[in-house]
Parts: structure tokens; C-alpha cells; sequence
């Protein structure tokens, strides 16, 4: 009993000194969290409201230029489970489409996607990355130019949403399939994957919406 | 009374250029390579270093006499990752734009190991002076290397340096420069310029 209190204490001992830091450094990253935190979400709520116009865009077709990312021509709904989705209208009032915003796995941390959906959740009008930390120069290319000089998010747009997409690895054959990123199968799948489940659990939940004040 | 290492002013000169974290210690590659095919990018994860690299020697230096040789890579670890995180939020926060730009690199500083070779060589030795001079002329040091690379990459291969058009509007960018090959053949070219003039200096001085 003496031996075990005298190594615990031996333990303690040596490990103090991070026991300690770790504490304090716990209660300043708190603190920093509690002080950014709103600002992150504001800035990443407005690049959401900036991207809305882009992702129904396929939905509006030549009548784009009555949208902007103006916020009153955005409602906030939510379903059920709380996941998020943003009803875009146009100037005259007319309902173009939706935006939803997902997040899931990828290789290195969580990648958030916003997914443009048509008004009845039939057709993709457009896939944003709104974050992601996967491996850079290999599946970081989910967002941005940086695959074989276009947008790889790009594909998604026009897909129907009745049946899941899948990823290849060769030239898609089938209206379905998506490119992977060559060295990225893994950030590939996981943003059909994530896409495939938002989709369908959005598609499920249509009727139970309910708008966020 | 015996001497503990370099003065304050001799940690903060060394830094600059005699140990020039990239060109002479061949110490941060990553960020270096990754983050300089534009200035804006090279100067913001150089402050971000410069934040992290300062706080975390001021730490390290004032609990030198605490550490324990066999956990001190653990506690210098602790508090690079307390100050990184901030660093992270911070310019997630304030530079949305240049954060998401930066991407994981920012967050990749904890493994930076100019940092931690401070925290070690200087910080756990020394008192807090040194160990800021240290601090602020690594990072000078770091910020300089980041510096040229980024300037020769921005320049030739976008024709511009901060964003702001230096070349003719004829100037074909070079687009080679932007990407990665561009970043290793830039790194090779100024790494040996670097020696070539340290070593032609070290002749002159020995003749």
C-alpha cells in the first residue's frame, strides 16, 4: 500500500509540471474559443450566403442576375434532427431551390460541403467545399482549381439525386459516377458518401421542415 | 562569471543570417515549399511563426528550471500547440480569406521544427531576453527566406509581388513557378546562391 502511494506520488512528482500547463493552456484555448468562435461562424455563415446564388444557379438558369447573395432572399430551415438548409428565392418571390449544408469523415478531419439542390431536391445545381484540411496537393483538390485545371466539385452539377453517386476511377461511364482525384480515392468517396447521405436523408425529410426564425 | 551561451543581441543578429533558420539550419521546409507561391501567403504564416515562436520561447524560458530532461519535448509540444491553435483561430477569425488559403499549414506550424530547435537550443537554456531576441530574430530570419522565395515565384510566375502588377502585361507568366517544381527549383537556386556567397566571404576572410 506504501509502495503504491509512494509511486503515485513519484508519478505525480515528475508529471506535475504538465499536468499544470495542460491545465492552464486548457483554460486559455477555452477562453479563446468563447472569444473567436462567433466570428468564425459569422464568416462562414456569410461565405454560405455568398455562395446560395452560385449553387442554385443551374436551378434559375438565365434569370441569375435576379438573384445576389442578399440575405432576405434566403430562409433558414431545418429538419427534425437539426441539419440545415437554405431556401433561395428570387427577386419576384419565386422559390428557385435549395442549399444544404453537410458534413462528414474525409481522410484527415471533417469536410463540410454546401450541396445545391433544385426545388423539389431532384437535381444537383451545385457543391461548395466549405471546409476541409485534407492532404494538401492531393485531397485538398476537392475544393478549389486545382484539378486537371477545373473544379472538381464542378462534376456534381446536373447529377440526379434518385440515385447515389458513385466514384470512379477511370473516365465515368455511367450518368452516376463521379472522377476521383488521382492519389485522393479516399477524400473522393467520402465527398459522395457525405453528399449521397445528406441527399437522401434531405429528399426523406422535405415534408417535416420547419423554418428558423 | 561564466558565460551561458550567446548574448541577447548575438541570439537575435544569428538568427537573421549566420543561422538563418531555412538557408543555413535547412529547418521549416514545409512551409517553406508550400506557402510561398505568393507574398501575402509567406508573410502571414511568418507572423503566425513569429506569434508562436515568441510565446512559445517566453514559456519555455521561464519554466526552464522546472523541466524534467525526459519530459521536455512533451511540455515544449504542449505549449506550440496551445499557442498554434490560437494562431489557427485567430486568423480564422480576422483573415478568413487567408486562412482557408493557408489551409492546414497553419495548423501544421505545431511540427515546425524551427520552433521547437528554438525551444530547445535557446529557450530551455536561457533566460527570457535571450530567448525573445531569439525568438524575433529566427522568425526575421525565416520571414527573409520566405521572402525571397515567395518574391521570385510571385513575380515570375504571376508577374506580380502582393498582388500588385511589376511585369509588363506581355510578361508570359511562368506558370511552372506557381506550382510545386517551382517552389523546389526556387529553394535549390537561392540554397546555393546562399552558400556560394557564404563560402566566397569565408574565403575572402581567411585570405
Amino acid at each position: 500500500m506504501k509502495r503504491t502511494g509512494s509511486r503515485c506520488g513519484g508519478y505525480i512528482g515528475q508529471a506535475w509540471l504538465v499536468l499544470a500547463m495542460a491545465l492552464l493552456f486548457g483554460a486559455v484555448l477555452a477562453g479563446a474559443h468563447i472569444a473567436l468562435q462567433p466570428r468564425i461562424d459569422e464568416n462562414k455563415l456569410d461565405e454560405t450566403y455568398g455562395q446560395v446564388p452560385h449553387l442554385v444557379r443551374v436551378a434559375i438558369g438565365e434569370t441569375g442576375r435576379f438573384l445576389s447573395a442578399d440575405r432576405s432572399r434566403t430562409e433558414t430551415w431545418e429538419t427534425p434532427g437539426g441539419k440545415i438548409a437554405y431556401k433561395a428565392f428570387a427577386a419576384d418571390g419565386r422559390h428557385l431551390g435549395w442549399v444544404i449544408k453537410a458534413v462528414g469523415d474525409g481522410f484527415a478531419d471533417k469536410i463540410e460541403l454546401l450541396i445545391g439542390l433544385d426545388k423539389r431536391a431532384e437535381i444537383i445545381t451545385g457543391l461548395y467545399v466549405l471546409a476541409q484540411k485534407e492532404t494538401p496537393g492531393l485531397g485538398n483538390k476537392i475544393a478549389g482549381r486545382k484539378w486537371k485545371g477545373k473544379v472538381w466539385a464542378d462534376q456534381f452539377t446536373g447529377r440526379r439525386t434518385d440515385v447515389p453517386l458513385e466514384e470512379t476511377k477511370a473516365v465515368p461511364t455511367k450518368a452516376n459516377q463521379i472522377e476521383a482525384i488521382t492519389g485522393a480515392t479516399i477524400s473522393s468517396n467520402s465527398v459522395c458518401g457525405i453528399v449521397n447521405n445528406a441527399v437522401g436523408e434531405f429528399r426523406d425529410k422535405m415534408g417535416t421542415l420547419k423554418k428558423k426564425d | 562569471m561564466a558565460k551561458d551561451g550567446p548574448t541577447p543581441l548575438e541570439r537575435f543578429i544569428n538568427g537573421i543570417l549566420p543561422e538563418n533558420p531555412v538557408y543555413r539550419q535547412l529547418l521549416g521546409m514545409c512551409p517553406t515549399l508550400a506557402v510561398t507561391g505568393n507574398m501575402k501567403a509567406a508573410m502571414t504564416m511568418s507572423g503566425a511563426v513569429l506569434f508562436v515562436l515568441f510565446c512559445a520561447n517566453i514559456i519555455t524560458s521561464l519554466i526552464r528550471h522546472l523541466l524534467k530532461p525526459h519530459l521536455r519535448i512533451l511540455v515544449f509540444t504542449l505549449t506550440i500547440a496551445t499557442f498554434v491553435t490560437i494562431a489557427d483561430r485567430f486568423l480564422a477569425a480576422y483573415m478568413y480569406e487567408m486562412s482557408k488559403e493557408l489551409g492546414p499549414y497553419i495548423p501544421l506550424i505545431i511540427v515546425n521544427c524551427v520552433i521547437i530547435c528554438r525551444c530547445e537550443v535557446c529557450a530551455s537554456k536561457q533566460g527570457v531576453i535571450a530567448a525573445g531576441a531569439d525568438a524575433i530574430g529566427q522568425s526575421i530570419g525565416f520571414a527573409l527566406a520566405l521572402a525571397s522565395i515567395a518574391s521570385v515565384r510571385e513575380i515570375l510566375g504571376e508577374g506580380s509581388w502582393f498582388a500588385m502588377r511589376v511585369m509588363p502585361e506581355a510578361w508570359p507568366a511562368w506558370a511552372i513557378m506557381i506550382l510545386p517544381p517551382g517552389a523546389f527549383i526556387t529553394l535549390g537556386l537561392l540554397l546555393g546562391g546562399a552558400n556560394w556567397f557564404g563560402m566566397s566571404r569565408s574565403a575572402k576572410t581567411a585570405a
